[in-house]
């Protein structure tokens, strides 16, 4: 098992990583010293401050707008339409006191809501996160580190050419691209709380946004120079009581959009064109956090708010159950050919890999057939000696992501917060999938002084390895390559899966051997 | 349509034993639908024991068993309707009139009649099994004022009922063809037949309940307006007498019966809910995927390989089951891929190939075709050209396969003359906006197949004119088609170029005086009975629907894009031999060219660029949204190829034209 000890250990306070060559992670003391490449995506520092959130509390407006004049129906049908039932019978409960409903209304009214409240409390009490309002929900299971306090929520990168849209503190959406200087700004009336960014694959322009109450996407034409699109570019796709969106993921064939809500048992299958959608309703979890799409399209990921999570197979939608003992399942990733897939539990600090067979999906398949997860790698704290002092580091995951060669993988890992050295820190390590798959460490990702890692993301094709895109809690969008040469895996192309070797049962027994002679 | 393709072998052997075991389905969840609307029936809250044990006692009694009986007759009948009616392309009325026709169309009234009688027995069961007061027809009287004192009087709770069963089988049957539910939508992602059912179920019963709602409300209107034809007459048919000492229930005292609402709402949810479910299990079992061999090693079921099931016409169900499993096994089966990428073993000709690309190349060409014909006919406002254009423009471009390129334009954007606002002239023509507007003319089509189009769509040809039905469209372009469609398999790649324009038969028509008098005629007349607004409001052309109509079969075009893309992008690394190589230069001009044609389609003044917002019922609207599915899929075919094929699509022969277009996909800016 590869374990935090193994690595080198961080850079000392004040360096900052600017790429890995040779094997080797280089740094400096400055972003500055970064030798620039024949090319460079953009690197960005959005601060905080010039940005302007919304102050929109979510009933905060009501009252300082609507003058209490209406008609007693009129504001009755308001409720209705605003809140359901149960402001309904809020406002019936409310407004008796002024005689105008008779009394045995305001008592039945009174009755319905304390029942309402009773149930609701009691399924809270089974799903603990329903109690969350849907921004905390969000800022709960969001794969960024810290939600609601940075000023980049959600990054994506476009699979086929060099541009990323980063979702801001303000509710805005932009699209940077490597090769222009104008980068649109996305705004929407429905726009609220982006958690998640995905680009449609086999596409130019779709981009997919979670926000709280649907599902947008915009239509940005590449080659406008419009730098705000109209939001008449932008499809609605909502669904009654699935808010707030926290996950989403595009087919690798581009033909079908999943969204998950921790509040709805069912994920969407949405065809977005047609602006449909089918319910994948199963029962138990109470909800669906976050989504992955194998990169050879035959399954997907799909983790609930309990310690419950299921994996998905695409030809015939039918699905497994994986049971985890702590927690709920944070975050997962797939190996480039969709026959691997790691996750972390939250409330531990490894890694478990799941191994399936590789048959792309015949009709009627399943999701696949191993029996239980294997631990790959062990984060726990470490105590490392640097010229600086002992600084630890390792702790709970908050967010995997593999390289699309299967190279390098990426950790993100969040500090101990109650302790003042610990801090979070991203962790690479070099992979390998075949003939077995293997796992070997690769050195510490820092950025500057005081900044936390949030977020990453690796790019979708960089031709020369890997390249990280990290955003740091400062507002700084850094990108920083690994150079190496790739073992020469052929790299599945979107939409079919290149033909692998059937891994044999037999390497499962060497796999394990390796990781506890690396462990040792 | 009842006699259509009954003694095709796919028919007798597949869509039979699928309509047969979902009706069997449905006639088995009839007991537990039974049940629970016997529960429901006869709820009462403050006595739960003796409610339920009275409901089990019902339900072991011969009424109960007697009305399961008569609903499963009631069920078979349905089914039966469902099974005749059932469509995979969705009919489009594209005007008022065309939707009133379809209303009253002989075989629509069947369907209503013997669907409002269906609701009547329903109801029936339904009244006997609540039982009490709605049980039976006749009731002794009460009233002791007349003089015969054991005669019988109407039991008018019971012809409610049975009224309201006929008034909700009707509109039932009336919103089927409204709502095109006769028209069988293919799911986009494939789930067990049980998950489905599963998944759909609480949708029917939710839209079950509101539509009896609906009905019921609209039932007891018509009821306290007209309720009392029908009570007379049974009255006097049946020699029975009125009940004075009842209000007769088409006053406002008598409607406002909370329990008689109640209990006519729970029956026309249970109607509507077994019914929908049949129709529902039909749907699932008819649209399941069905997997076509690829190739049979013995020469009698040859017939029934995927090939040879993907060019046949007829039955449209069997194509489309064909081309779903087209779609299906190009995107996850690399075992029957390679089949299709497989020679043939004495000759090592690529037939499998040829025969599958040659069919959706064809059907793909077949769209393109029908939007430019739709493109032309709007841009020219429906206004008929001049003869002496069109048939002096025939010998030059059918002759010509390359030159006609550049005259092309002039031929059909000529005759445009700047509309005033008073076009309604043109409104019983083909495809005509509602609203004048000035065609674009920025670049000309450069494809081949505008130029064969100038050529085949003469005015004098005999769909040109007042055509209204979609149906007459789309059977035009196959006339040419045809010649196209049936040479491909043998040749191994359909031909790029244009193919032979049957113009000796279409120079022959030379106008006549009398014909163009005629002609003058129908043009006054049409102009004064334009002006009349009724009129106009019946034949105006929906523009939506139109465009609806235009793309109705599109989920086949969709299947086929997805299906050849997919085997495309697979043979970048399966195809041992190279037979897609050879055909590549046509799917590819062909996407392209069809892609053009799209983007003309949605540029055109009255094509909404986005689907108009819909609420998620039961009721199937996937169809109205075809276009934009058939765009969004083209595009992602076109970039599956060239994402998978990169900078090699330099070295395939297209025209400079695609050439440009290509290079834009390969950069990602479309």
């Amino acid at each position: 098992m590869c374990s935090l000890s193994l690595f080198p250990p961080p850079l000392p306070a004040g360096h900052v990583t600017l790429y890995e060559s040779n094997n080797e992670l280089v740094s400096a003391t400055s972003l500055d010293n970064y030798q620039r490449q024949d090319w460079d995506p953009p690197s960005l520092l959005i601060l905080k401050e010039t940005l302007k959130p919304h102050n929109r509390l979510e009933n905060s407006s009501k009252a300082a707008f609507i003058h209490h004049q209406e008609t007693l129906w009129m504001r009755s049908a308001n409720a209705w339409h605003d809140a359901g039932l149960s402001g309904l019978l809020d406002e019936i409960a409310n407004s008796a006191d002024e005689g105008k409903f008779p009394r045995c209304m305001k008592v039945g009214a009174c009755c319905s809501l304390a029942i309402l409240r009773w149930v609701s409390s009691f399924h809270g009490s089974l799903f603990p996160h329903l109690t969350l309002s849907s921004e905390d929900m969000v800022a709960e299971f969001s794969q960024a580190a810290d939600w609601a306090g940075c000023s980049v929520r959600a990054l994506a990168w476009h699979p086929h050419t060099d541009k990323f849209a980063v979702a801001l503190l303000d509710d805005s959406v932009r699209v940077h691209n490597a090769k222009s200087s104008t980068a649109p700004t996305l705004k929407h009336r429905l726009q609220r709380n982006v958690s998640a960014l995905a680009w449609k694959p086999l596409c130019a322009s779709a981009l997919a946004l979670a926000c709280q109450n649907c599902v947008l996407v915009w239509h940005v034409d590449p080659s406008s120079l419009s730098t705000r699109p109209s939001s008449g570019c932008a499809q609605v796709l909502s669904q009654p009581g699935h808010s707030p969106v926290t996950s989403l993921a595009w087919s690798p064939s581009g033909a079908i959009l999943l969204s998950a809500s921790p509040v709805d048992t069912a994920m969407m299958v949405w065809d977005v064109a047609g602006e449909s959608c089918v319910p994948l309703q199963r029962v138990g979890g109470g909800g669906v956090t976050f989504l992955s799409w194998a990169p050879d399209g035959s399954r997907v990921l799909a983790a609930t708010p309990s310690a419950l999570f299921r994996v998905w197979e695409t030809s015939m939608w039918t699905c497994e159950r994986w049971p985890t003992l702590t927690g709920r399942c944070q975050t997962g990733c797939w190996s480039p050919d969709g026959s691997r897939l790691l996750f972390s539990v939250q409330g531990e600090s490894v890694i478990y890999a799941l191994s399936f067979a590789n048959t792309p999906g015949e009709l009627l398949g399943q999701a696949g057939d191993s029996k239980s997860s294997v631990i790959v790698a062990d984060l726990s704290e470490t105590t490392f000696e640097t010229s600086s002092g002992e600084t630890s580091v390792g702790g709970e995951i908050q967010t995997l992501v593999w390289d699309p060669r299967g190279e390098r993988l990426a950790v993100l890992l969040k500090g101990n917060p109650e302790k003042s050295d610990s801090r979070s820190i991203i962790a690479v390590f070099k992979t390998r999938t075949s003939p077995i798959f293997e796992l070997l460490p690769c050195g510490f990702v820092q950025g500057e002084e005081g900044a936390d890692p949030h977020l990453i993301h690796f790019h979708p094709h960089f031709e020369k390895g890997a390249l990280l895109t990290v955003c740091w809690c400062n507002g700084r969008i850094s990108h920083i390559p690994f150079y190496f040469v790739s073992a020469g895996v052929p790299r599945p192309s979107l939409g079919y899966s290149p033909p692998v070797p059937y891994p044999s049962r037999g390497s499962e027994v060497s796999e394990r051997l390796l990781y506890s002679e690396l462990g040792s | 349509m009842l006699s259509l393709g009954h003694d095709h072998w796919f028919i007798r052997k597949v869509v039979f034993w699928r309509a047969a075991a979902s009706i069997a389905w449905s006639v088995l969840l009839l007991p537990a639908s039974t049940a629970i609307f016997v529960l429901l029936s006869r709820i009462s809250v403050l006595h739960p024991i003796e409610w339920i044990t009275g409901s089990l006692n019902i339900l072991c009694g011969s009424y109960v068993i007697f009305s399961i009986v008569l609903q499963c007759l009631v069920v078979l009948i349905i089914g039966f309707f469902i099974l005749e009616f059932y469509t995979a392309v969705p009919s489009i009325p594209c005007t008022r009139i065309a939707l009133i026709g379809k209303v009253l169309h002989p075989q629509q009234f069947i369907h209503s009649l013997v669907h409002a009688v269906m609701g009547m027995l329903v109801s029936w069961c339904a009244a006997v099994m609540i039982g009490g007061r709605f049980q039976f027809l006749t009731t002794p009287c009460i009233a002791e004022e007349s003089a015969v004192a054991s005669s019988m009087c109407l039991n008018e709770y019971h012809l409610f009922f049975l009224l309201a069963g006929a008034f909700m089988g009707y509109s039932y049957s009336l919103l089927y063809v409204v709502g095109n539910m006769n028209y069988v939508s293919f799911p986009s992602i494939q789930q067990y037949k049980y998950l489905r059912f599963k998944g759909t179920l609480p949708l029917v019963i939710k839209h079950s309940a509101v539509q009896a709602l609906y009905s019921v409300r609209n039932y007891c209107i018509t009821y306290f307006f007209l309720g009392y034809i029908p009570r007379a007459w049974i009255c006097t048919t049946m020699n029975l007498q009125k009940d004075r000492a009842l209000h007769s229930l088409d006053t406002l005292t008598g409607l406002l019966d909370f329990s008689l609402l109640y209990h006519l709402w729970i029956s026309g949810t249970f109607l509507l809910v077994t019914w929908y479910m049949t129709w529902l299990l039909f749907r699932i079992y008819t649209s399941e995927v069905y997997c076509f061999p690829v190739q049979s090693s013995f020469s009698e079921d040859a017939h029934q390989c995927l090939p040879k099931v993907l060019s046949s016409k007829q039955p449209l169900i069997l194509k489309y089951l064909a081309l779903q499993d087209f779609a299906l096994l190009s995107q996850n089966s690399p075992s029957r891929r390679q089949e299709v990428f497989s020679l043939s073993q004495p000759g090592g000709h690529p037939h499998n190939w040829s025969a599958l690309s040659g069919e959706c190349l064809t059907i793909l060409n077949d769209l393109t075709q029908k939007l430019i014909a739709y493109q032309e006919a709007v841009s020219s406002n429906g206004r008929i050209k001049p003869q002496s254009l069109g048939s002096d423009k025939r010998p030059s471009s059918s002759g010509s396969s390359a030159t006609s390129l550049i005259e092309e334009p002039m031929s059909w954007q000529t005759p445009r003359v700047s509309m005033g606002p008073k076009t309604p002239g043109s409104v019983f023509l083909r495809s005509s906006v509602a609203s004048p507007f000035t065609p674009d003319l920025g670049s000309p089509f450069g494809s081949p197949a505008m130029k064969r189009l100038t050529g085949t769509l003469d005015p004098s040809s005999p769909w040109h004119g007042s055509v209204q039905s979609p149906h007459v469209m789309r059977r035009g372009p196959k006339l040419w088609t045809s010649s196209l469609g049936a040479e491909t398999p043998l040749n191994g790649s359909p031909q790029s170029g244009p193919a032979p324009v049957p113009s000796p038969v279409a120079g022959a028509q030379k106008p006549s005086l009398v014909s163009l008098w005629i002609q003058n005629r129908q043009e006054q007349v049409k102009n004064v009975l334009a002006k009349r607004v009724l009129i106009m409001y019946l034949f105006n052309k929906l523009p939506e629907a139109s465009s609806q109509a235009l793309f109705a079969e599109s989920q086949a075009h969709i299947w086929a894009l997805e299906g050849l893309s997919h085997l495309v992008a697979a043979s970048y690394t399966e195809d041992r031999f190279g037979v897609v190589q050879t055909t590549l230069p046509d799917i590819l001009g062909t996407m392209l060219t069809l892609q053009e044609a799209v983007d003309k389609h949605f540029k055109l003044p009255h094509a909404s660029s986005k689907p108009a917002r819909t609420l998620s019922s039961l009721v199937d609207t996937s169809y109205k949204t075809l276009r934009f599915a058939l765009r969004a899929s083209l595009k992602t075919a076109i970039y599956r190829i060239t994402t998978t094929f990169g900078e090699h699509l330099n070295a395939v022969q297209v025209s400079v034209e695609h050439r440009k277009r290509l290079q834009q996909f390969l950069e990602y800016k479309e």
